[in-house]
């Protein structure tokens, strides 16, 4: 080509240090938060005291921490589950609806049996969330696998589907007949709560399973054999078939595990926090943990931090709302942009830009 | 009757919102870029759209101003998935993201507020016609709309813009080894692709439901995305698929009417579960998707 003369090119680097890898979210999250500092403040907002609200209030005062603490579990169970996916190039992108299902099945115990005691009850919830998280999976994988349709749009649509059931829960059997006409359930029974982990705060016992899957994700993904299937299935999917990796197992197995971790989720937020079901039991958390996924780099390590700092966004979103009038919706440009600047970031860990005269156009 | 005849006055008008954002995909896929971003660039182009028809700047400008909009996002996704060849799926979802907090942020004073909409024209004599007169009486975006369609179709079916398109997206290799600049015909179909979105969210926001909510698009963008692949990547296919959308969702609010008694969360559905169902239906016919579809759909190009 004539026309290229000084424009810069992408070369592949053999080898992305880690080093550089470690950087590359780092670096989005300062070039994500210049940006949006730069918004406020063309919105009239002081970008100082949005800063200071934002990301450095919920690091620094524990009552905040522990409810950072708080919204990691959630975030960090589905994000773990969405990478083991997206690494076998499985795009699950419905674990918000994976999230809901899971709560309407942990919750159907307390709804039904308010009266019911004993220590078996949240343990039993969060089994049901998982498995009702995982049933819903199910059918995107049946819908992936037998009609080959795409999991992206059929996983979305069914977590559209999902609000709507919850709704119709809410407004319809499951509504307290002495909850004022408000769309929600009766409260459930202190049986049907997880133990709390830290006196004082509410923070809970489902952390410490988050933590526990997050390690065994680790110990899947980066060291059993099934792990390594799954990612080579996305990687080269035809080397995999040849060596006799089923890509109908792989897609089954990854949405799955997905609609398992985020049903969990959803099951630990309503025998949580929550301690009913009610229309806002997800702030988009199956949406976040896409971001949080991608910019732990799909690693199982990696998601531990970014989704600290997501929870952490959630949070400070919330104290910004309080002191620096910042509208809620700016958490959602923030985190829009966040995964942005990580696309671009990750760019230059794969490749190096080169200013060069291309000697040879045609070379690819 | 009365309800066949509503639903047929009513249907194209509701149609067009899944139209221009289908047909807009469709451009872009038909490059071979897939972005999943339309949710998102719909709400944008709805929000900017009805704070310029509320401050009194008229539909016109509403709708360059979403136009407008949605190029500008549209170029953000092709910087990152093309420019920089990252994955196509995550800088679309990312780019639906920032689009839908852009759109309730710029939207936020505006909740619930209402503009007027736009004037009805009618075919003089067709729209005399009994139960499909009402076929004939609509707004002067859905005559456009109904152009643009066409247009669309006969720049596929007989120019070599069409072509070229298509070639860059079924072999871009080969469509580059004979001198076409690959990246710069798929960023100019991206971009047209969210000229088309920010249309149909102006459309959404400021003509068929005149008033403003944060989420209003709810899914039509999705819904716009799967209409693409059941239209196997088909103009004509694609037009029919958008009518019978805009049917779907009358259809609802007509058996309401009537007395069927059905849950509204049911009825709020329906378009997601038929949505679901002819996707089913349609991927499970691999012959079908094998002669149309898009050969490098989403896969990155390096020249």
């Amino acid at each position: 080509m004539s026309a290229a003369l000084i424009w810069p090119r992408l070369v592949k680097r053999e080898r992305p240090s880690l080093s550089i890898k470690i950087l590359a979210p780092l670096v989005a999250l300062m070039a994500a938060t210049l940006i949006n500092l730069l918004l406020y403040l063309i919105m009239g907002k002081n970008p100082v005291a949005v800063f200071h609200a934002m990301l450095l209030e919920p690091f620094i005062s524990f009552a905040s921490f522990s409810e950072v603490l708080l919204k990691t579990g959630p975030l960090l169970l589905i994000a773990e589950g969405l990478a083991i996916g997206y690494r076998a190039k499985v795009f699950n992108i419905g674990a918000e609806g994976q999230f809901i299902m899971g709560a309407i099945f942990a919750s159907a115990l307390p709804v039904w049996y308010p009266m019911a005691t004993g220590q078996w009850i949240w343990p039993t919830m969060l089994l049901a969330g998982a498995i009702g998280g995982a049933m819903w999976a199910g059918i995107t994988a049946f819908w992936r696998v037998r009609l080959r349709a795409n999991e992206i749009l059929v996983s979305l649509m069914l977590s559209l589907v999902a609000t709507q059931v919850l709704n119709y829960l809410l407004l319809g059997p499951w509504k307290d007949p002495n909850g004022f006409n408000f769309p929600q359930s009766v409260m459930f029974q202190y049986d049907a709560m997880v133990p709390l982990l830290i006196p004082g705060t509410r923070v809970n016992a489902s952390l410490l399973i988050a933590l526990a899957l997050a390690l065994a994700a680790y110990v899947f993904m980066q060291k059993s054999f099934m792990g390594y299937k799954l990612e080579v299935g996305g990687l080269a999917p035809r080397a995999a078939g040849y060596a006799g990796f089923s890509e109908g197992r792989a897609i089954w197995l990854s949405l799955l595990i997905g609609g398992f971790a985020a049903g969990l989720a959803g099951a630990a937020e309503v025998a949580g926090p929550i301690g009913q079901l009610q229309r806002s039991i997800s702030t988009g958390y199956g949406y976040a943990a896409i971001i949080v996924a991608y910019l732990g780099g799909l690693h199982p390590i990696g998601i531990l931090f970014s989704s600290v700092l997501m929870a952490a966004i959630y949070i400070g979103g919330d104290n910004a709302l309080v002191s620096a009038d910042l509208p809620i919706a700016a958490v959602r440009v923030f985190q829009g942009s966040l995964l942005l600047s990580y696309l671009v970031a990750l760019a230059f860990v794969r490749y190096r830009l080169v200013f060069a005269r291309s000697a040879s156009g045609g070379a690819s | 009757m009365i309800a066949v005849e509503f639903v047929l006055a009513g249907m194209l008008a509701a149609a067009t919102p899944f139209l221009l954002a289908a047909l807009g995909e469709l451009v872009g896929e038909r490059a071979g870029v897939l972005n999943l971003g339309v949710e998102g660039v719909m709400a944008l182009g709805a929000a900017i759209a009805f704070i310029i028809v509320y401050h009194g700047g008229g539909h016109v400008a509403a709708f360059a101003g979403a136009g407008l909009a949605g190029v500008l996002l549209s170029l953000l996704f092709a910087f990152v998935a093309l420019g920089l060849q990252a994955n196509q799926v995550a800088a679309g979802l990312a780019i639906g993201i920032l689009g839908q907090g852009l759109s309730a942020l710029f939207g936020k004073t505006y909740e619930s507020l209402t503009v007027k909409g736009l004037a009805k024209l009618a075919v003089p004599g067709l729209s005399d016609l009994p139960v499909v007169g009402g076929l004939f009486v609509q707004d002067s975006v859905v005559w456009l709309s109904l152009a643009g369609t066409l247009a669309i179709w006969a720049v596929f079916a007989f120019t070599k813009t069409g072509l070229v398109l298509r070639a860059v997206g079924e072999n871009p290799k080969a469509a580059h080894s004979i001198g076409y600049p690959v990246i710069a015909i798929r960023v100019a179909a991206v971009a047209f692709g969210g000229m088309m979105s920010g249309f149909a969210g102006a459309y959404a926001a400021t003509v068929y439901t005149p008033l403003w909510a944060d989420g209003m698009i709810a899914g039509r963008g999705w819904i716009a995305l799967a209409l693409v692949v059941f239209g196997t990547w088909l103009t004509a296919r694609i037009f029919w698929g958008a009518c019978l959308f805009g049917a779907v969702s009358l259809a609802g609010l007509a058996a309401q009417a009537g007395g069927v008694e059905l849950p509204s969360q049911l009825l709020a559905s329906l378009p997601y579960l038929i949505t679901i169902i002819v996707l089913g239906i349609i991927s499970s016919n691999r012959r079908l998707l094998k002669l149309n579809g898009v050969a490098s759909l989403g896969d990155p190009f390096k020249p």
